[in-house]
Order: C-alpha cells, then structure tokens, then sequence
C-alpha cells in the first residue's frame, strides 16, 4: 500500500469533494490527483531526486507531497521558521531537490530548482503528461526531522508502507459526511501536520489551513467554516482558554477537539472542558517514528475520567490513552526485562506503522520493538501513562523521579504561570531537583513553594533549588526543552546562586 | 500471497489489496472468476451473471478460517469469495477522529 493508492481510492471515493482550502483556493481530490501527476512530471524535468517543502502550511503542501509520491521521489518538509546557519546543512543534504519555498534566498538551494508555492501551483495547472514510475510501499515516503528537544535534529525515515499502515489501521475510507471540515494548524513540517492530512484525506474531510495561529482567528474560523474536527498542540489550546478568560468557546459544530505533540498541563485541559461544552476531547500520541499516533485518550474516556470517583479513573484524564489497532506495547526496565502492569519504565512500541528507521540506521531490536525512550506505565484496563522522555527522569539518592508529576503539581499554584523540573548533579544524592518558574505577580517565597509540593507529593520530590525566568524555552510543538533550562541553572549558578553542588 | 499485493478482478472492475495474507495459497474470487494481477489485461465490463451485491470501495473484508483480509481499492459488481466461500465485511469499531 502507497500514498498513490490512497489518493486514487479518495479520488474514485469523493474526487469533486474540496480536499484543501487555504488562502485564495480551494482545491478538489480529483484536482490534487491531477496536480500530483503534473507535479511529478515536474520534477523528472528537472531531473529532481526529492522534493522539500521549506514553508507554512498551503494548498501547495499536499500538492508537494502527492507530486513526489507520484514521482517515487522522497517528500522533505522542513522547518520554515529555521535560522540560514540551521537550514543550510539541511538544505545542503539534499542538493537536487525540487524546493517548494517562501523564502528569499535559501542558503543551499539551487535557484534553478526552487519555486514559490504559488509558482509550483501555477506549474500543475499545465496539461503535463503522467510519470510511468510512481513509488512503491517500500519506498521511502517522506524524511522529517524529529524535533530533538535530546540533541541534534535527525531525520526519520518513513516509507509508504509505514504511513499507508498508520491511515489504514486507523481511519475508516470515506467515514466523513459532505460537511465535514478539519482545520488544521499544526506545523507541516511536523508528523501531526502530515498524519492529519493523509487521514482527513481518506476519510473525505475538508482541511481548512490556518497558519499563523492565533486564538481569535482560529475561534472565528471554526465558526465561519463550521469546522467539526480540529486539532491543536497544547500551547495553543492554553492560548485558547486564555484568551477565552472564562467564556463559553461557543463552537458548535466542533465534534472533536485533538491535541497532542507534547504534554498537556491538567490545569489547562480542565479549563478547555469547561469551556468546549459538547465538543468531544481526544488526546493523541505518538512520536515522529511511529508514523504518528499509537494511543488514543478519546471523548468518551475523558467525560468517564472527570465523572469518576475512584483515583484509577479519574487519574486517565492525564493517560494518553489505549494502544490503536496494530500496535503493541512493552515497558522494560534498563536491563531489558518487561516489566509487569503498572510499573513505570522505558516504552518500546512495536507494529507496521512503526519505522523507527533513520539514515543509515534502524533503532529497532531483533524482534521489531523500537525504543521510544519515554518512561511511562500502562494500568490494569491498558491505559498509557507517559510521564515524559527517560533522560529527562531524575535520579535522586537511588529514586526515580519524574519532572512531570513535579510540574504538574507546580502549576496549580495560584501564582505559578509555568514550570520546569530538572535535575542537577549533585556530589551526594547523584542529582537534586531544581525548578524553574514563570509566575503572575510577586514569586512566592521559595519555603512557601516546597510546603506546596510537600503536601501533594512525597518530600522526596521537593525541589531543592528554585528559580524564576520570564519564559522558558520550548519548541513550536510545546516541547520543553529540559537541557537548556539545566544549562540556564547553571549558567546563573555563576551568579553567587548554590545550583550546581551542596 | 503477500501482504501489500494488488490483484484485479478479470470480468469487473473489482481491485483488491492485501492487507493480511494467509499461510499458504488460498483460492480467492471474485463473482466466481479468479483474480489477476492488477496489471493484467482485464476486460472490466461486469459479470454476466452478478448475484451478489458487489464489491465497495474501502471496505475490508475478511475470512477468518484462513486469516485473510482484503481492502477493496476499487469498487465492482462481483462478490468476493475465498475458497469458496463468502467473505464478509469486517467491521471495526470506529476510533475517534485523533487528525
């Protein structure tokens, strides 16, 4: 199975349906069909061996990706926002690509090889005739640079039998009615922004792209277009019920509400259920490797979790939900032994939308799990918990300790606006806890916060170090990024602060 | 038979893909006449003597003795029949729209 086939089922399924709307022009299934086809004779023109995708979301997008399925060429949307000195080596990498950009100059680009989206548009409208290669499953579909909140970006490596596994095993063709609309505002060059347009795609549901992001936009938008599925990552849905402030969201015809891409703080998921009314909440998680989402938390589960009065269900409210079909899961624990129902540990995830496959690499074991190095748990009825990536966990005087139950507990505080956990080296308990905050008004007094944690949590868990800052550094997605908050501790540790040793 | 592969219906304009295979080869039709491969000359006019409802676009349909599972990538007038007999439409349980 191929993203070629896909598009041909949606094209005999729903072809004079809108796929995409964007800014200026709505195009149909059986248009993109045609566009891809032109697209990829495009690229064989110019003897591309790839083509990259270097700007916001647009109708062009699809039209790129289907244009390189169609060639059998590798799809590359990269991160638009992204400095010269950062894209230049990427760009660099692949320097017979067909480039799709918005960008004056790009550094590594070959003039000659680059259009704008609206000129590679324009290039699909010609009467081009149709390539005789396009690609097959083993094919590698799309190359996306992980967000690498650990270290250097790298790419991922998805084939078409990955992606294709991935749309197969959870979207039902054609389950879409005609009014359908999802809107969509994640970033293209991130996994949610692709999953999302093969899945809308084979169900029949109009993409609407809204980019940049703003929450009165986006509010008015899901009005105007009667928007019925969207899907938001978490930063955006706290500006959300911010810029709500205690109103109703009034969106009707908004069924399901998804987030995903990083960790949603509870305080803001409890606000947006507040303020959503009848829309139906799901939280969706996956990684970049996994072709996408391997676990579902859908409306049904979180109404049960906030009805609930037993602590087990009412704690899956911060679950990520059960496995969808065709994954299965594992929780080891640093030896390699899997570990019983329950215990916290490393998830390894296995199954035919899994690649977890990088240049020249694959990350897989002999019998196909692939780490995704989160630690997390899965309880007695399937439920996974992800308590954020293994690195990050802390280990204090021999206790594993999870920055995220930490900073979950920090944002309830009247005063406390955002947190970072992470652990610093210590000479005597191998690492101790420091927090970093954001706050509204006054910071409370460092003794007031660790009673705070002392009463929720163990006073194993205390920070021992707690510091202030106006933002903390996180990627577009939302993902905090933990090593730089640890390099600002102990940057300032300089500054007379007792951060790095007791 | 292999995952992943596409075969056509050599009266009608059935296509299949396989999406579990079984062990073993299995005899797989379609409004009686076996399948070809999709590239195959295929006249795709229709079975002279369709009695059953036909094939629809995007449903899978399985036969469990054997563990096979199509997905049906093109609609037609046979119905689909593994050894013999029927397969049905397999239907899953809808998940909730996570894109």
């Amino acid at each position: 199975m191929d993203l070629n086939l896909i598009l041909d089922m949606a094209v005999s399924g729903h072809g004079d349906r809108v796929a995409v709307t964007g800014p200026g022009r709505a195009v149909t299934y059986q248009e993109l069909s045609r566009g891809a086809a032109a697209g990829a004779a495009l690229a064989r023109t110019k003897g591309a061996d790839a083509i990259t995708f270097v700007a916001a979301n647009h109708v062009a997008y699809p039209a790129a990706l289907f244009a390189a399925a169609a060639a059998g060429l590798p799809f590359i949307p990269l991160n638009y926002r992204l400095a010269d000195t950062q894209l230049e080596p990427l760009m660099a990498a692949y320097p017979r690509a067909l480039v799709v950009t918005e960008r004056l100059s790009l550094p590594g680009a070959d003039p000659a090889l680059s259009l704008t989206r609206q000129e590679f548009l324009d290039e699909l409208s010609s009467d081009t005739p149709t390539v005789p290669s396009p690609a097959v499953p083993d094919d590698v579909a799309v190359l996306l640079y992980t967000s690498g909140t650990s270290g250097a970006a790298k790419a991922a490596i998805l084939r078409h039998r990955h992606l294709a596994a991935y749309v197969l095993g959870t979207v039902e063709f054609g389950s879409a009615t005609e009014e359908e609309g999802a809107l969509v505002t994640v970033p293209p060059y991130h996994i949610a922004g692709l999953a999302n347009l093969l899945s809308n795609l084979y169900a029949g549901r109009r993409i609407t792209y809204l980019d940049p992001f703003d929450p009165a936009t986006w509010l008015a938008t899901v009005r105007d277009e009667g928007t019925t599925q969207a899907m938001v990552v978490p930063t955006m849905l706290a500006r959300i019920v911010t810029y709500l402030d205690g109103r109703d969201a009034c969106v009707p015809t908004l069924r399901t509400l998804s987030y995903g891409g990083s960790r949603m703080p509870l305080p803001v998921l409890e606000e947006a259920l507040a303020r959503f009314g009848d829309t139906g909440f799901v939280n969706a998680y996956g990684l970049t490797e996994t072709s996408s989402t391997i676990a579902l938390l859908g409306p049904d589960d979180h109404r049960a979790a906030l009805r609930a009065d037993d602590s087990t269900a009412r704690a899956r409210l911060t679950s990520v939900g059960r496995l969808v079909p065709g994954v299965e899961v594992e929780v080891r624990d640093a030896h390699g032994s899997v570990l019983p129902l329950g215990e916290p540990g490393l998830v390894l995830l296995r199954g035919e939308q899994i690649s977890g496959e990088y240049e020249g690499e694959s990350a897989l074991d002999a019998e196909g799990w692939f780490p995704t190095k989160d630690w997390g748990w899965v309880d007695r009825d399937g439920y996974l918990f992800i308590e954020g990536r293994a690195d990050d966990t802390i280990i204090r005087g021999g206790e594993n300790i999870s920055p995220a139950e930490i900073e979950d507990v920090l944002v309830r505080h009247p005063a406390v606006t955002d947190a970072a956990v992470v652990g610093v080296p210590d000479d005597e308990w191998g690492q101790r806890i420091a927090a970093v905050l954001c706050v509204e008004g006054p910071p409370p007094a460092t003794e007031e916060l660790q009673a705070w944690i002392r009463g929720r949590l163990r006073s194993s868990k205390t920070p021992d170090i707690i510091q202030f800052t106006d933002e903390l550094p996180r990627t577009h997605t939302g993902k905090l990024l933990r090593r730089e908050v640890l390099a600002w501790l102990q940057a300032t540790a300089g500054d007379g602060q007792d951060v790095v040793s007791r | 038979m292999k995952a992943g592969l596409r075969l056509g219906c050599a009266e009608c304009t059935t296509e299949v893909i396989v999406v579990r295979a079984p062990e073993g080869d299995v005899t797989l039709t379609c409004g009686d006449v076996p399948f070809v491969e999709v590239d195959a000359v295929r006249k795709g006019t229709g079975h002279g003597d369709a009695n059953g409802e036909g094939t629809l676009l995007g449903k899978r349909y399985a036969d469990d003795e054997v563990g096979l599972e199509l997905l049906c990538t093109k609609a037609g007038t046979g119905a689909l029949a593994c050894e013999g007999r029927p397969m049905s439409i397999k239907r899953a349980k809808p998940l909730p729209s996570s894109d």
